[in-house]
């Protein structure tokens, strides 16, 4: 095979073995498309199911919702949010009681987004914990947050009531340094990992503040899903 | 005397010309998810899984690609089947998914991917074109593994997620961040430059050739 390039390759022929390149390589990618969809569904509702049971051990049926200024809607069978709409999960116990709200947040943390996966308490208005879905944190000292019992005791209690009008959070989540919370809404950071500790309570923040007031109003229809 | 010239064709790529330590090809994902043996092993696969697949696709398609849209050609192909791995691994595991990141698609950038279509498989009939794609892909594991080993077991004080030293072992944490990946690259290339330095020397002597 010479290297000179053959000058006189029709210009069909190229679009030709261009469009054949394609369709050949359209319909794999279509085929496993279609093959792995079931499984990677399956997936990502068990992966789902693992960090709700984290957060609300006592889950029994996990329930999809979209939040939007409209209201809530079940989100059962929908791959895509509608816009400006926010996903969160009913969660419900054995007897078909509420148990919790969980919703995700995320934040731009030290080395990537973290994401976490909250519990809300709608009673009382609380944070109940968090689990983390996926972070890229510095293993030893950003990753803390999974396992520093100090830091996962402010989420055991975490107050995040809304404001009279229920337009926003009555106090902004805030990551304080550590050693110097004084109040329910603030998150004592670890020491040496506050850019990851920060990511938590940015990000729970602006997800509470976006979220709550959307769903709260709507609580009972949750309570009394059919 | 083809099975020899097939079975060298395999070699060639997992030792001779192996596309990490002796190409030193591929560097991001090298670098990027050897933290742990699991991870490389993954990786590596992947990647052998599109060699091959594309090598086999660019060899049959290699008379009738005009050289004018051949890398456009190549690269549609080997995208195509970096979606394809992309898709097996979500549907297998989503937790190996997180871990391996942005690098699973970021294989349709790797050079050794467009390296053989370019310098291989397009010259050769299928069954080279892939056993020489196969060889080089189990090299480019072989290469990944022999450092996600070291970084899992010096920074994490594990092996495939199995704690060897127990509880009082103080994990290494720089071995399982990015400068991590270059100490042990560095090291492995070190001694397999050497390793061949002086077998090349004792090859010479055996010869009676003075070096």
């Amino acid at each position: 095979m010479s290297d000179t390039p053959e000058v006189n390759t029709p210009s069909f022929a190229m679009v030709r073995t261009l469009g054949l390149v394609s369709v050949i390589c359209g319909i794999i990618i279509v085929g496993v498309y279609q093959v792995t969809l079931p499984a990677v569904n399956a997936n990502k509702k068990l992966a789902l199911e693992r960090q709700v049971f984290k957060v609300l051990p006592n889950a029994k049926k996990i329930v999809p919702y979209f939040a939007s200024a409209a209201g809530i809607t079940s989100a059962e069978g929908q791959d895509q949010a509608p816009a400006g709409s926010i996903i969160f999960y009913a969660v419900y116990d054995a007897a078909n009681n509420l148990s919790g709200i969980a919703a995700e947040a995320s934040s731009s943390g030290y080395a990537d987004q973290v994401r976490i996966l909250y519990a809300y308490d709608a009673q009382k208005q609380l944070i109940t914990g968090i689990g983390v879905i996926s972070m890229r944190e510095t293993p030893g000292i950003g990753d803390k947050i999974l396992t520093d019992q100090a830091f996962l005791k402010n989420f055991e209690a975490l107050d995040v009531s809304l404001s009279a009008d229920l337009q926003s959070l009555a106090n902004a989540v805030k990551t304080v340094k550590h050693g110097t919370k004084t109040s329910p809404w603030q998150i004592d950071a670890i020491a040496g990992a506050t850019v990851t500790s920060k990511a938590v309570g940015r990000g729970i923040n602006e997800s509470a503040q976006n979220l709550l007031p959307k769903l709260l109003p709507h609580l009972e229809k949750l309570r009394n899903p059919s | 005397m083809s099975a020899i010239t097939s079975f060298d064709e395999f070699l060639n790529g997992l030792w001779k010309q192996n596309p990490i330590f002796v190409m030193v090809l591929g560097m991001c994902p090298t670098l990027a998810v050897t933290v742990s043996a699991v991870n490389a092993i993954s990786m590596g696969l992947a990647t052998t899984f599109v060699l091959g697949a594309s090598c086999l696709l660019v060899s049959l398609l290699r008379n009738s690609i005009p050289k004018q849209v051949r890398i456009a050609s190549y690269i549609v192909i080997i995208a195509t089947f970096v979606t394809v791995v992309d898709y097996a691994i979500q549907a297998i595991s989503l937790d190996l998914y997180v871990a391996l990141g942005a690098y699973i698609k970021l294989i349709v950038a790797n050079c050794v991917l467009l390296g053989r279509a370019e310098a291989h498989a397009a010259k050769n009939p299928p069954l080279p074109a892939t056993t020489n794609a196969i060889g080089m892909g189990l090299g480019f594991t072989l290469g990944l593994f022999m450092i996600g080993c070291v970084r899992e077991i010096l920074g994490a004080g594990k092996l495939f997620g199995v704690s060897l030293f127990g509880d009082h072992f103080q994990p290494w944490v720089v071995m399982v961040l990015p400068p991590g990946g270059f100490f042990v690259l560095g090291f492995w290339l070190i001694v397999i430059a050497a390793f061949s330095h002086f077998s090349s020397k004792r090859n010479a002597q055996l010869k009676g050739v003075q070096l």
